[in-house]
């Protein structure tokens, strides 16, 4: 179930924490430093850290070379890996929907025929 | 005619949304969902997989059973009980796949608005905690998964602008 590199369970394993999902939304305006990340959220820096850390092991997030700040950034690899895995999923719902469309089409032309057959003079559009 | 959308949303934290439109009214749509004959037509999930065992006993405290196979011998299974049935527009399940993971027993309510001959189908999956959600979501065998597209969607679009 694991497409490319990108480990899937560590990916969404991450994604579940709102903390994470904030740090990760800020970082998609840009990269910033662990202070910088620590400020809106009232956390503590190693609080912070933690958060990183998972981050950083599941691949969404990297350190930019800058040896003073080191900012962290986005990377955009196993988002869009999740992404496309979620979004098979969703295919599997919607190609039950369309087969359910078809199944009911079908009940549809039924109950018409039964309605012209029991009532063949007052035909209505069901 | 555009196809009518599936749409996902999270309400909360314990919940997912799915919502899709269907051009029938709702008795029919009701039927669909509760005669074993009509689901075993369309509940099958991805290509290759069939529906041989489609137990159903439509009461509050009844139960039901599914059961998917494929040709090369996988299988799949899920049961639960009816908690609420509201003829045509409403069917409130317990719901519990056999290899379980989704951290416990959902609770999926089906909700059928009929509108001009069409009919909405509101299927809202309930977890037992944030904590099965999120178990739901990291194995992504269920409707759990969907709910973090929204969210990864939004966040692929702002990269992609900035």
């Amino acid at each position: 179930m694991k497409p490319h590199g990108y480990n899937l369970d560590a990916t969404f394993a991450a994604l579940a924490d709102p903390t994470r999902r904030a740090i990760l939304a800020r970082l998609a305006d840009g990269e910033a430093t662990v202070n910088e990340l620590a400020e809106p959220f009232d956390m503590s820096q190693p609080a912070i850290s933690k958060h990183l850390k998972v981050l950083e092991r599941a691949g969404l997030i990297s350190r930019g070379r800058e040896a003073q700040r080191r900012p962290r950034k986005l990377e955009p690899g196993p988002l869009t890996e999740a992404t496309d895995w979620i979004e098979r999923y969703r295919k599997i719902w919607e190609a039950n929907y369309q087969r359910l469309d078809a199944l009911l089409k079908t009940m549809k032309a039924a109950a018409l025929v039964h309605e012209a057959k029991t009532r063949p003079k007052k035909r209505k559009r069901p | 005619m555009t196809r009518p959308e599936l749409k996902v949303t999270t309400p909360s934290e314990r919940e997912a949304v799915i919502t899709r439109v269907v051009d029938a009214p709702r008795g029919m749509v009701f039927d669909a969902h509760t005669k074993p004959a009509l689901v075993q037509r369309w509940l099958l999930g991805p290509p290759g997989w069939t529906m041989p065992v489609c137990e159903i006993d439509l009461r509050v405290g009844g139960k039901y059973r599914y059961e998917w196979r494929t040709e090369d011998g996988q299988s799949m299974g899920m049961s639960g009980t009816f908690k609420e049935i509201v003829r045509p527009s409403r069917i409130v399940a317990t719901q519990l796949f056999d290899q379980d993971w989704t951290g416990g027993e959902t609770i999926v309510s089906t909700d059928i608005v009929e509108k001009n001959g069409k009919s909405t189908i509101t299927t809202t999956v309930r977890y037992s905690s944030r904590e099965a959600r999120d178990a739901a979501l990291q194995t992504g065998m269920t409707s759990g998964m969907e709910m973090g597209y929204q969210l990864l969607e939004a966040l692929l679009r702002e990269k992609a602008n900035g």
